[in-house]
């Protein structure tokens, strides 16, 4: 990973259309703006990371699903 | 055509029932084809099931039916990423995570599938507020009605 060092209202560009500044440093906080185009999703990791484990235990179900679907019905 | 399913066999569809999820799913940033396939027998589940790989198949349902006043904002990079002019162009299904016994099942609320039925373009939405869970009960609907 790279490693750069900012300082308050510093930025990082990335590419020619991402742009991540530092805004705010409070304690342990550390409020960021992001500048980047539309079509560029943005999470915060932990909820990506929620989602793709979500979405994983999802599609890995193990036993007799339709029979599991069945019990619904009844 | 003819596909192999997850969970089906052989089915047939037409070319005409795949939804494109041209960003993929989190986890499954490969899969940018889908189906929705009827459960036999079962009217509140689907499968939405990949094109191109067999093993590769969520099930599905519509979470107003166990959360009725689920409601959200779609942003406009959403908005415009699946030419939704209507919001009756739009479907909004939940992935569930199918579970032993089936009421311990949950609903991906943080996270809805939501479709262009007329475009047929589709994407999982990540909500970025902390209202709803990704691992939502699904609420028996007995005990909704209070029996």
């Amino acid at each position: 990973m790279l490693v750069l060092t900012r300082k308050l209202n510093e930025s990082i560009q990335i590419g020619d259309e991402i742009e991540i500044k530092v805004l705010a440093i409070e304690g342990d906080q550390i409020k960021l703006g992001i500048a980047a185009p539309k079509s560029v999703d943005i999470y915060r990791k932990e909820i990506y990371l929620d989602i793709q484990n979500q979405n994983s235990e999802a599609a890995n179900l193990s036993g007799d699903l339709l029979k599991l679907l069945h019990q619904k019905n009844d | 055509m003819n596909i192999q399913t997850k969970y089906l066999g052989e089915v047939e569809i037409s070319t005409q029932q795949i939804i494109q999820f041209s960003f993929g799913l989190p986890g499954f940033l490969d899969e940018k084809e889908f189906v929705l396939l009827e459960i036999p027998g079962n009217p509140v589940f689907q499968f939405l099931q990949s094109v191109q790989s067999k093993d590769i198949a969520f099930v599905v349902a519509n979470p107003y039916h166990f959360y009725k006043d689920y409601r959200f904002e779609l942003d406009e990079p959403t908005i415009d990423a699946l030419q939704i002019e209507s919001e009756k162009d739009v479907i909004v299904l939940t992935i569930v995570t199918v579970k032993d016994p089936f009421n311990s099942s949950t609903i991906n609320l943080k996270a809805p599938l939501i479709i262009n039925q007329q475009k047929l373009l589709g994407k999982q939405y990540i909500l970025n507020s902390d209202e709803y869970d990704s691992k939502a009960f699904i609420q028996p609907i007995s005990v909704e009605k209070g029996v």
